[in-house]
């Protein structure tokens, strides 16, 4: 469960997100809100990446000040750009990469990255320079090396955002199954549809939060103005 | 070091590889092409600033080092360091770490012309003052005083490269500043 | 992976890759001292025989020498012309000596394999706050990388193309600043994926997100 109580983020000169409060327990939550209206920085709060300036984020309990490294270990995120997540030349490195931290014995590590290549279908791809992968599949990977950590929570930051419809619908069914709370940001307002709860931010504050169909509504009518 | 910090060294020294091979250009009044390889040095210390640039360069040692062909025209390997023209490879980390320096201490008042001077110094200067001892001494046997002047060809090269460099940390400076000035007047004592 | 390895399964792939470096400190050293050009003669005799048990094609040798032999000639002929000749051989042989041995290293040890030792002998330097570990980090994004920048510069230089400017430095800038931009992504990456997460922390507050 992840709980916002009077959260705040600003730049020394320019809040982002002012007295944010929210409790989300539902399975599948959407986040929408046109650029910069603060919905990113509302996803990076929720695993750390960035430290609200006022009010407090838990997560299972969990300060994201005081606890950082057992919140990081609960909550895999995800970006847009495929590109700069894979960090090691090659796919199976990189998966492995995502282990590392965990310290396991190295035997456990091939096991597990053998069985993450299987279930993301990137078998063949196992020694190719992720640099030749297709952006649809560098996506996988980068959502694979994600998994593999075995995340409780998963915040996927605008994940279809740079790739084409194909890909978006090989991403999103991915997403669809996976067992964990997912919490996406996203523009692609179709795939919300099937989801449990939609936010809607603007200007650093939600200004709607309910089902898909009346938040959506909202989101559409705020962009007619 | 933060992640941020081994992201820039990382991706610079990238940079600075790619760089390598993009394709050779005529200048006018030189001699011999140059590759974008060479404004490395000083636009590792004048972009990352000191400590960042002088990693990064090591970096790029390393990888030459190594066995890496990250060298102009796709050479590498301890023999090039180890060459007569080693000691200007090995400079390049205190190239960009005098640079930096500079650019820093210069930071809130820089311009064109201060960011050309700290690209000499580090760019030019040191690389000379490391590079031709060991070209000199180690490899061949000639005095140091006799050939102490040879450097005069790099010269005109030098000088169009650090215009060049020079002109790019200023635009990068508007564009998207890194570096925190470096105050004159030290840090706070020690208690 | 960008690597001038040739592999093979010779007495001098197998040696382990710090005996290699170590016989390299000794015997360029030596080599230095060293004037008789016999003795310098018969050094170089055993470099090129160890490539003959390495069974390097001889391609792979000349294009790494080729790197270096433009200004192995120029050292040569002024030492030649500004001193003399019996001294211009031993230099040029000395040379070819210790430049051969560094080559030979560099043609038969994997990358891992010096990195390893690298990170070794660097341990000491832990009292300067170097993190050795980090070393191999930013050798594998350097590799991971290169690709993705070069991709970069293409699109660039395409771009400044299109609007019709000359071919020449200008995309630099664009060039530089698009890779400072990707450090923000990558900085974040690396950051969830646990890179920084044992360093000792830093004073609340000291940090600032930009």
């Amino acid at each position: 469960m992840i709980e916002l109580r009077r959260v705040s983020f600003a730049y020394p000169q320019r809040p982002v997100l002012t007295e944010v409060s929210a409790v989300l327990a539902e399975q599948r939550i959407g986040i929408v809100g046109g650029n910069g209206s603060g919905k990113s920085t509302l996803a990076r709060l929720i695993n750390g990446l960035v430290r609200p300036t006022g009010g407090q984020v838990l997560v299972d309990g969990l300060d994201t000040h005081r606890d950082l490294k057992q919140v990081r270990r609960r909550v895999g995120f995800v970006f847009q750009d495929p590109d700069l997540q894979i960090v090691m030349p090659t796919v199976a490195e990189d998966l492995a990469f995502s282990l590392r931290p965990r310290k396991l014995p190295a035997d456990q590590v091939r096991q597990r990255v053998e069985q993450t290549l299987a279930a993301y279908g990137l078998q063949e791809h196992a020694d190719h320079p992720a640099h030749l992968l297709s952006g649809g599949q560098k996506q996988l990977l980068a959502l694979a090396a994600v998994l593999i950590t075995e995340p409780a929570i998963m915040v996927l930051d605008e994940p279809t955002t740079l790739l084409d419809l194909r890909n978006r619908r090989a991403v999103m069914r991915v997403v669809a199954g996976l067992p964990q709370q997912v919490v996406l940001v996203t523009h692609d307002l179709d795939v919300l549809a099937d989801f449990d709860r939609v936010l809607v931010i603007d200007e650093g504050r939600i200004v709607a939060d309910d089902t898909p169909g009346p938040a959506l509504a909202a989101y559409r009518r705020l962009a007619e103005v | 070091m933060r992640p941020k910090d081994i992201a820039l060294i990382a991706l610079f020294t990238a940079l600075m590889c790619v760089l390598g091979l993009t394709p050779r250009i005529q200048l006018p009044l030189l001699p011999a092409p140059f590759t974008a390889q060479t404004l490395g040095v000083i636009l590792a210390g004048g972009i990352l600033g000191a400590r960042r640039g002088f990693a990064s360069m090591a970096l790029f040692v390393l990888l030459v080092a190594i066995g890496a062909p990250v060298l102009v025209g796709g050479v590498g390997g301890l023999g090039m360091i180890l060459g007569p023209t080693g000691g200007f490879i090995i400079a390049y980390p205190f190239g960009a770490l005098v640079t930096g320096l500079l650019i820093e201490r210069w930071w809130p008042k820089l311009n064109y012309l201060t960011a050309f001077l700290a690209g000499f110094i580090g760019g030019a200067l040191v690389l000379y003052v490391i590079g031709q001892p060991w070209l000199i001494t180690v490899s061949a046997k000639v005095s140091l005083a006799d050939g102490w002047w040879s450097w005069i060809v790099y010269l005109p090269g030098d000088l169009i490269k650090t215009a060049i460099a020079a002109g790019i940390i200023v635009t990068v400076k508007k564009a998207y500043p890194l570096i925190t000035p470096r105050r004159t007047d030290a840090t706070p004592a020690a208690a | 992976m960008l690597s001038l390895y040739q592999p093979g399964t010779s007495p001098v792939h197998r040696c382990p890759a710090w005996v290699k470096l170590l016989a390299m400190l000794v015997l360029g050293t030596a080599a230095f001292f060293l004037t008789d050009l016999r003795v310098l003669g018969a050094g170089l005799a055993v470099v090129i025989g160890a490539y003959a048990v390495a069974r390097i094609p001889i391609a792979a040798a000349w294009k790494l020498l080729r790197g270096v032999l433009v200004m192995l000639v120029i050292v040569v002929l002024a030492q030649g012309l500004l001193g003399d000749w019996p001294t211009a051989a031993q230099v040029g042989i000395r040379l070819l000596l210790v430049i051969g041995l560094a080559n030979l290293i560099t043609l038969t040890t994997t990358q891992t394999a010096i990195v390893d030792t690298v990170e070794r002998i660097a341990t000491p330097l832990r009292v300067f706050g170097v993190r050795p570990d980090r070393i191999g980090l930013l050798i594998a994004l350097v590799f991971r990388f290169i690709p993705v920048i070069a991709t970069e510069a293409a699109r660039v230089r395409e771009a400044h193309e299109a609007r019709g400017v000359r071919p020449g430095l200008s995309y630099l800038a664009p060039l530089v600043i698009r890779t400072l931009r990707m450090a923000d992504g990558l900085g974040e990456a690396l950051e969830v994926r646990g890179v920084g997460e044992d360093d000792p922390p830093r004073r609340r507050g000291a940090r600032v997100r930009g």
